[in-house]
């Protein structure tokens, strides 16, 4: 199959965004956007979940492989999947028209721009997952934060300009270390190309700096504690499609960058650092946790809770066991559902009463019977309950944990305690409770739009979390090929030192 | 006549020069006749260049050579020329600088810096370097009623002349100490145990840094690039500075290639305060052209860590660089005479308030600009400061790169602060609405490059590897 599939789905958005560009018709110019958008994003979403299904999912290493010449002789365009990235691109796909649906209602002002930067931003997403190239991935990585800066600052709330400023600046600062990484790389393997330095291996003693300069980039862009202070002030501000594609995908690139390049590149840093990465995890569970249940924003909650669930996947991807990973791939998937579909809800909530302050709501689950039927699934879901896709995830993260350190995985469980307490909390302070406010009582229940994103998200969650074996069997191999090489470089290691 | 097609650009300026001088004279208000002709000789001057790209050779006793690195920078000069005359058109006949004397001056420093950037003999240089530096004078001072236009010219005169006095004394000392003028002859002659050349170098790396505007080097740009009336601003900004970096190369490549170790040093402080003061001091400016001055400071420093290396491909990274630059800069004074309101072309960038509504095209034109300015990827800022960073790794020098790219981080604020102001602000007004088509194809140009830069990188990088110094 010689049909460059992976770059037409990178660059499909983009064409989309240049026709929406062009697009000019005086009196219903917002429908035509809306139409052109939707349109790209969901062909898009087709191709991938093609792209899915003709995947094999039974061989090892890399497929759709394309590669380009492009900078004279030293660097190659390279783009390829594995059962890992497939995953990712697909949740990019599915969050894409979820977002244009949901900015339907909410966005008012200069909508034809939103769209834009939306499609735009989908493209270095996709990017992102696709390449494998570290340049390639450096660029797309970086790309990303000029339309989300963009989407922060043009439509976010009343503190958007500090929030922006902090996003690009604290997500800037972390990645060029990283770059000074990369280029450095180059010059020890004389390859960008990440195949190639899978086998060329780069030597021990550089692993542990290169290895802390890509975690500089991926710790603030995860978010890891300490350096998580950005995630809070950008979703309180961004407008919900930003929230969403914020906590859906941008998160999950970090987690994706530990997976592929951390662990494949420097095996040993990786098993040195392990200590570090637990601690971090762990406070970033419990602290966070904490922090969550005083909130009286709503989207502070859930951008903490994030925080927390994302401490999951550090702690579960380092923890070097097939469940651990496989736990982080799918808790990374679920939170990306769960949190889009969170941030939503709290959209929905903020489109009617234009407050985000718990305090403003109480008693409405007669008024909005289905979204507080929704807003219950996603709840128990970011809490882990059984049944939902959150609980795959966290129980598979503990099972690895439980085999490297009982402590550490005794300590996520608490937090686990916690997640469920803020959550509640929140649920019965919102949703239940005596109906008090009367502004409240006009309130109109979720319109068509609003359902479908919705419900079609509530489907899946409930989906994978009784038919986890889809997103798993997509990873398996991979992740199978991801611990053997990581053992084979330990025990080669070790041999040496010997 | 073969020895003549090496000097065939040089001599052609000189002669069309003189016959504009006659028009200019001898005909009453011959602005417009003159800038004309301006213009058809620096596209039969961009022929000539092209047309011999790759001739090779030496003249006058090996005073002037002639090789495709001199051609690249001659017609990365044109080309600068050719845009800046290209968008300021408007502003020079709205200000009334529509002087015949103006075009000319132009052409005048254009003929002394090819003469600088072709130059082999520390006498060659020195003539080209002041016959540009004299035409650039009078040029900042070239508003003649505008008190601020006057000072700058002023200032500039004399913070010039007294480098140009380090660097004529650092230029005897090496007579002196070498026996010979001559650029090959001294890098013969040259010992590295010479203490005398070793000052000679510092000295007129101390001059060379004055023109390129390098930190401790640059208390002028600031107030020259404000003073200036604009057009003459968007001049400074981009086509010295070329030819300032080619000499530069040039002198480090052969005169003082074996005192590498000593003058590394130099430039590796340069570049760090270049990069660390244009970054800073950027961040409290209210005046666009001032803010753009302390940037172009930051560049240089960028560039001059190309230079620092010492190696071949620091050398070409700097080139790609400073050609990126010659793009960026032309795009931000491109959209710099559109901001006019009322009739009079403003400054403030608080002007920019929330422009993106009234003016969208000028609005997404700065915002390339800007992010590629800070060097976000995919923009071909990016590419720039990869392409250096790459070279200065190469080196094994991460702590130039390590404070270089945290610099680009602190520099960026102040770029994002200007998109803040276009895209988050509210609308304090709106500017007229220009119709200048040369105006337009520049920042379209420029934007277009800076956009699609990513999708061929090779195409730079291919030219600049053949370019060949000797």
């Amino acid at each position: 199959m010689n049909f460059p599939i992976l770059s037409s789905i990178t660059l499909l958005p983009v064409i989309g965004a240049l026709f929406i560009l062009f697009s000019k018709s005086e009196k219903n110019q917002n429908r035509n956007a809306i139409n052109l958008s939707l349109f790209s994003s969901i062909v898009n979403l087709f191709l991938t979940i093609f792209l899915w299904y003709s995947f094999d999912k039974s061989v090892e290493g890399f497929q759709f492989v394309e590669e380009q010449n492009w900078i004279s002789g030293f660097i190659k365009f390279k783009f390829g999947i594995d059962g890992i990235s497939i995953l990712f691109i697909v949740l990019t796909a599915f969050i894409t028209p979820v977002c244009i649906i949901s900015c339907i209602n909410s966005v008012k002002t200069r909508l034809k721009e939103f769209l834009i930067a939306i499609l735009i931003l989908e493209t270095f997403m996709i990017g992102v997952f696709c390449s494998l190239d570290l340049v390639v991935f450096y660029i797309f990585f970086e790309a990303g934060l000029i339309p989300m800066f963009l989407i922060i600052g043009i439509w976010g709330g009343p503190k958007r300009v500090y929030a922006a400023f902090k996003f690009f600046l604290f997500t800037l600062l972390g990645s060029v270390l990283m770059l000074v990484a990369i280029i450095s790389i180059y010059w020890i393997t004389g390859t960008t190309d990440i195949t190639q330095i899978f086998e060329i291996k780069i030597p021990v003693k550089y692993q542990y700096i290169l290895w802390l300069a890509f975690f500089s980039s991926f710790a603030v862009k995860m978010p890891m504690w300490p350096v998580h202070t950005w995630l809070p002030d950008a979703h309180v501000e961004a407008p919900t499609a930003g929230s969403v594609i914020l906590a859906a995908i941008l998160l999950k690139m970090a987690g994706y960058g530990f997976l592929r390049f951390s662990i494949g590149m420097f095996p040993i840093a990786s098993e040195y650092f392990i200590p570090l990465i637990f601690t971090l995890s762990i406070i970033a569970i419990i602290y966070t946790s904490l922090v969550a249940l005083m909130q009286e924003d709503m989207k502070k909650l859930i951008a903490y809770s994030s925080v927390a669930h994302m401490g999951f996947v550090t702690l579960g991807i380092f923890t070097f066991t097939p469940q651990g990973i496989e736990g982080s791939i799918f808790q990374m998937i679920s939170h990306g559902l769960i949190s889009a579909a969170l941030f939503l809800c709290v959209g929905v909530l903020y489109d009617r009463v234009q407050s985000r302050l718990i305090s403003s709501y109480g008693g409405i689950v007669n008024i909005l019977p289905k979204l507080s039927l929704v807003f219950a699934i996603f709840m128990l879901g970011a809490l882990g309950l059984p049944g939902t896709s959150g609980f795959v995830g966290e129980i598979l993260i503990l099972l690895g944990a439980f085999q490297k350190s009982f402590l550490v995985a005794i300590l996520a469980s608490i937090g686990i305690i916690f997640g469920a307490a803020y959550m509640l909390w929140l649920y019965k302070r919102v949703i239940f409770g005596k109906l008090e406010k009367i502004e409240l009582k006009e309130l109109k229940d979720l319109n068509l739009s609003e359902g479908i994103v919705l419900f079609s998200l509530a489907v899946l969650v409930l989906f994978f979390g009784f038919y986890p074996n889809l997103i798993l069997d997509t990873a398996h191999i991979s992740v199978e090929e991801l611990i053997k090489n990581y053992e084979q470089a330990i025990i080669l290691n070790q041999s040496m030192v010997k | 006549m073969e020895n003549f097609n090496l000097i065939l650009p040089e001599v052609f300026l000189s002669l069309s020069i003189f016959v504009t001088i006659l028009i200019g004279v001898f005909f009453k208000n011959s602005y417009n006749l003159i800038t004309n002709l301006t213009y058809l000789i620096i596209v039969a001057l961009l022929l000539i260049t092209f047309n011999s790209f790759n001739v090779s050779g030496n003249l006058f006793s090996n005073s002037f050579v002639t090789n495709s690195f001199t051609n690249f920078f001659k017609i990365l000069i044109l080309l600068g020329t050719l845009f800046v005359m290209l968008i300021t058109q408007n502003f020079i006949k709205e200000m009334k600088l529509n002087y015949f004397e103006y075009p000319l001056l132009l052409l005048f420093s254009i003929l002394g810096m090819f003469f600088m950037v072709s130059s082999n003999d520390l006498m060659s240089f020195y003539l080209g370097l002041e016959l540009q530096s004299l035409a650039l004078y009078i040029l900042a001072s070239f508003d003649r009623d505008n008190l601020k236009s006057n000072e700058s010219g002023i200032k500039y005169f004399v913070l010039s002349a007294l480098s140009s006095g380090l660097l004529l004394y650092g230029c005897s000392l090496l007579y002196g100490f070498t026996g010979s003028t001559n650029f090959e002859e001294i890098n013969l002659r040259m010992e590295i145990e010479n203490t005398g050349a070793i000052f000679a170098m510092v000295f007129i790396l101390v001059g060379l840094a004055f023109k390129v505007s390098a930190v401790p080097f640059h208390m002028w740009t600031p107030d020259v690039y404000q003073g200036s009336p604009s057009s003459v601003t968007s001049f400074f900004a981009v086509v010295p500075k070329v030819a300032g970096i080619a000499i530069l190369i040039r002198f480090v490549q052969i005169p003082f290639e074996q005192l590498v170790d000593q003058w590394k040093n130099i430039m590796v402080f340069m570049a760090l305060a270049s990069m660390i003061l244009g970054a800073v001091a950027a961040i409290g400016q209210t005046n666009l052209k001032r803010l753009i001055a302390y940037s172009s400071i930051g560049h240089v420093g960028y560039a001059l860590a190309g230079i620092s290396t010492g190696t071949a491909t620091g050398y070409n990274s700097t080139i790609a660089y400073i050609s990126i630059y010659v793009i960026m800069n032309l795009g931000v004074f491109g959209c710099i005479f559109l901001m006019k309101k009322d009739g009079k072309y403003c400054e403030d960038i608080k002007d920019l308030a929330g422009i993106s509504k009234q003016n969208p095209l000028l609005a997404i034109s700065f915002l390339i600009i800007m992010f590629s300015l800070a060097g976000i990827p995919p923009l071909a800022g990016f590419f720039a400061k990869f392409y250096v960073f790459m070279s200065v790794i190469e080196s094994g020098m991460y702590t130039l790169a390590i404070i270089g790219l945290l610099s680009t981080v602190i520099s960026a604020f102040y770029y994002l602060r200007i998109i803040k102001i276009i895209y988050f602000d509210e609308i304090k007004n709106s500017f007229d609405t220009i119709k200048n088509i040369g105006i337009t194809t520049t920042i379209l140009l420029s934007c277009t490059i800076l956009v699609l830069f990513f999708l061929y990188p090779s195409f730079l990088n291919n030219i600049v590897s053949t370019l060949s110094i000797n």
